[in-house]
C-alpha cells in the first residue's frame, strides 16, 4: 500500500483548500463529451446514425435521373437521419446520471450542477455536429460515385446559408433531446416522450382547425421545416423562436429547476 | 473533518434523520451504525450535498460541502458501489474521475493496483463486476484524489474476509496519518474492528455516540478465584452484583479494579479477571434491530 493512496503529500502536510481550483468548465466538457462514447451503447449509436446515413445515400446515388444528383442534395438526404437520431445522444447524456445512477458520483465530484448540465448540452451539440461532419463526408464520397458511375453533372456548389440552417436545426433538435433529458430523467420515458409528444401534437393541431392555422407557431417540426429546405424567412424566423421556446428553451430550464432541487440518490 | 449540527431531513411526514450532530475528527476512523433504514445513508448524503437538508448544517472541513472547490481533492467519496454505468469498464470510471478532478492518469493505474483490480479485470464492463469488485473500484474512486476525508457508506459490504482485513488496514492506516474516516455500517462487530469512535443512530435519532472503548465497555467483569464464596460476599458487602457462574467464577457488576482491590482486602486469590465487553451497545443494537425487524446478518 502506498502512502501516496491516503492523500497525503511526501512532506506529509495535506494540501490546503485554498490551493484548490474549482473544476474548469474545459475539464467538464472533456468529460462529459468522453461519458458519451466510453459505453457500448454510446458508441453503437454513433455507428448505427453513420451506418443509416451510409445508407440513405445509396437511393440516392442509384435511384432517379443522374442529373438531379447534387452534392446538395446528397447533403440533405443524409442530414435526416442524424436529425432523427442525434437527439437520442443528447438524451442519453442526462438521463444516464439518473438510470445508470452515475449522478451520486457526478454530482458529488461537482456539487455546480448547473455547470454539469451546460457541460452536458455543450458536449452533446459538439458531438452532433462531428457526427455530421462526417454525414457531409459521406455525401461527398457519393457524390463522387455519383460522378464516376453514374456520370451525373458533379455540380458541387454548397449553399451556404441552407448548410447553416441545417445545422441549426441539428442544434435545436440536440438541444431539445437534452433539455427532455434533464425534464424527465429516465432514459426510456425520455426517448418515447421525444419522439411521441411533437407527433401526436402535429396531430392533434391538424385535425383541430383553429389551431392548424397557427400551428407553425408552437409546432416544432413545422417552425423548422423551412429550416431544412433553406428558405427561412422574416415570419419563419419568429415561428421558429417561439416554437424554440415552448419545445427547447422551456424544457431545458424546467430540467435545470429540477435537476438543481433534486435530491441525488 | 466533518461536522453536522441538528441535521434533520423529512419527506413529507416521515422524518428519516431526526436533529442528528456528531463529529468525525481527523485521525480518527468514525463509525456510523445503525440497522438498515436508520438514516444513514440519508444523513451522508446530506454531509455530501446531494440530499438538501430540512433543517441544520453539515460540513466538511470548515465548509459546507459544495462551496468546496474541486471536491474530489477535498473528501473522497463512496455512497453506492452499484450506482455505476453497466455499461463502462472499471478502468473507464476511474479515468472520468481523474480528468473530472484534474488528476494525472498515471493516478489510475496506481489506484487500481492498490484496490487489487487487475489489469484484465479493469477492461472489464462493470455489469460483470461482483459486488466486491464494485466496492473495490468505488474505494478506488473515493482515494483516486488523495483526499483528506473519506465518506464511505457500507463499503465492506460484499467484501471477502481478505478484503474485509484489506480495508480495515487501509482505513487503519489512513486515519494514522491524520485523514478522517466516516463509515457506515449495519453490522456491530465489523465497526467494533474498525472504528476508533462510534455514532449509532436508530430510527433517524443518535442513540449512541463516543469513543469506542467507552461505549462498548459496560461496567462489570468476570473473575475466578480460589474461593469463589468469600469473594462473592466480598463483592455484595461492597455494594455490588455478583453470581455465580455453573461452571464456577463469578459475574459481576464491580470493574476489573475493584474486584482486584476487595479480592485483595478479603485475602482471595484470583485465577481468573477480565472486563466484560460489548454487552451495553450489543443489546442497544439488537434493540434497535428487533424493532426493525430485521436481525444483523453476518456479511
Amino acid at each position: 500500500m502506498s502512502t501516496t493512496a491516503v492523500g497525503q503529500t511526501s512532506a506529509g502536510q495535506f494540501r490546503t483548500i485554498r490551493g484548490q481550483a474549482p473544476v474548469p468548465f474545459s475539464r467538464l466538457l472533456q468529460v462529459e463529451i468522453r461519458k458519451q462514447v466510453d459505453t457500448r451503447s454510446g458508441r453503437a449509436l454513433l455507428v448505427v446514425i453513420a451506418a443509416l446515413t451510409a445508407l440513405i445515400l445509396i437511393p440516392g446515388v442509384v435511384v432517379g435521373r443522374a442529373d438531379d444528383v447534387t452534392f446538395r442534395s446528397l447533403i440533405g438526404l443524409a442530414s435526416s437521419p442524424q436529425l432523427m437520431l442525434l437527439p437520442v445522444i443528447g438524451i442519453l447524456a442526462a438521463t444516464s446520471e439518473w438510470s445508470q445512477r452515475t449522478g451520486l458520483v457526478t454530482f458529488a465530484l461537482e456539487p455546480r450542477r448547473h455547470l454539469v448540465i451546460l457541460a452536458k448540452l455543450a458536449g452533446a451539440l459538439l458531438v452532433g455536429i462531428a457526427s455530421f461532419l462526417v454525414a457531409i463526408g459521406f455525401a461527398a464520397v457519393a457524390q463522387v460515385a455519383a460522378t464516376i458511375f453514374r456520370d451525373s453533372p458533379g455540380d458541387w456548389a454548397i449553399v451556404w446559408s441552407a448548410l447553416g440552417q441545417t445545422f441549426l436545426a441539428l442544434v435545436i433538435m440536440i438541444a431539445q433531446g437534452v433539455g427532455f433529458g434533464i425534464l424527465l430523467q429516465n432514459s426510456a420515458v425520455a426517448i418515447v416522450t421525444f419522439f411521441v409528444l411533437p407527433t401526436l401534437f402535429s396531430i392533434v393541431t391538424s385535425v383541430v382547425s383553429f389551431l392548424s392555422s397557427t400551428a407553425a407557431w408552437y409546432d416544432l417540426s413545422v417552425a423548422t421545416s423551412p429550416l431544412l429546405s433553406g428558405d427561412i424567412n422574416g415570419e419563419g424566423w419568429a415561428k421558429l423562436a417561439v416554437a424554440s421556446l415552448i419545445w427547447v428553451v422551456a424544457p431545458l430550464g424546467a430540467g435545470l429547476v429540477r435537476v438543481l432541487r433534486r435530491e441525488v440518490k | 473533518m466533518i461536522t453536522v449540527e441538528n441535521l434533520t431531513k423529512r419527506y413529507g411526514g416521515f422524518t428519516a434523520v431526526d436533529d442528528v450532530s456528531f463529529t468525525a475528527q481527523p485521525g480518527r476512523v468514525t463509525g456510523f451504525l445503525g440497522p438498515n433504514g436508520a438514516g444513514k445513508s440519508t444523513a451522508m448524503r446530506a454531509i455530501c450535498g446531494l440530499t438538501p437538508a430540512t433543517s441544520g448544517t453539515t460540513r466538511v472541513l470548515g465548509r459546507p460541502y459544495r462551496e468546496l472547490p474541486n471536491p474530489g481533492r477535498h473528501v473522497g467519496i463512496l455512497l453506492d458501489a452499484a450506482a455505476q454505468h453497466a455499461g463502462r469498464t472499471g478502468r473507464e470510471v476511474l479515468v472520468l474521475g481523474a480528468l473530472t478532478m484534474g488528476v494525472p492518469l498515471v493516478k489510475v493505474e496506481q489506484t487500481l493496483d492498490l484496490v487489487g483490480l487487475t489489469p484484465q479485470e479493469a477492461r472489464r464492463r462493470i455489469k460483470n463486476y461482483s459486488l466486491g469488485m464494485r466496492q473495490r473500484l468505488g474505494i478506488g474512486l473515493a482515494l483516486l484524489g488523495e483526499p483528506e476525508v473519506l465518506i464511505l457508506d457500507e463499503p465492506v459490504n460484499g467484501l471477502d474476509p481478505a478484503g474485509i482485513r484489506w480495508m480495515r488496514q487501509l482505513l487503519r492506516g489512513f486515519a494514522d496519518e491524520g485523514g478522517t474516516v466516516l463509515l457506515s455500517s449495519h453490522l456491530l462487530l465489523e465497526m467494533e474492528a474498525i472504528s476508533d469512535d462510534l455514532v449509532v443512530i436508530g430510527h433517524g435519532k443518535i442513540v449512541a455516540a463516543g469513543p469506542q472503548e467507552s461505549l462498548l465497555a459496560a461496567p462489570g467483569s468476570q473473575v475466578s478465584s480460589l474461593d469463589d464464596e468469600t469473594l462473592h460476599k466480598a463483592l455484595v458487602r461492597a455494594g455490588y452484583s455478583a453470581t455465580a457462574n455453573p461452571g464456577g467464577g463469578l459475574d459481576t457488576s464491580a470493574e476489573p479494579k475493584s474486584v482486584g482491590i476487595l479480592a485483595l482486602e478479603a485475602g482471595v486469590a484470583l485465577t481468573a479477571l477480565s472486563a466484560n465487553r460489548g454487552h451495553g451497545l450489543e443489546s442497544l443494537f439488537f434493540e434497535l434491530t428487533a424493532d426493525h425487524g430485521r436481525d444483523e446478518v453476518a456479511a
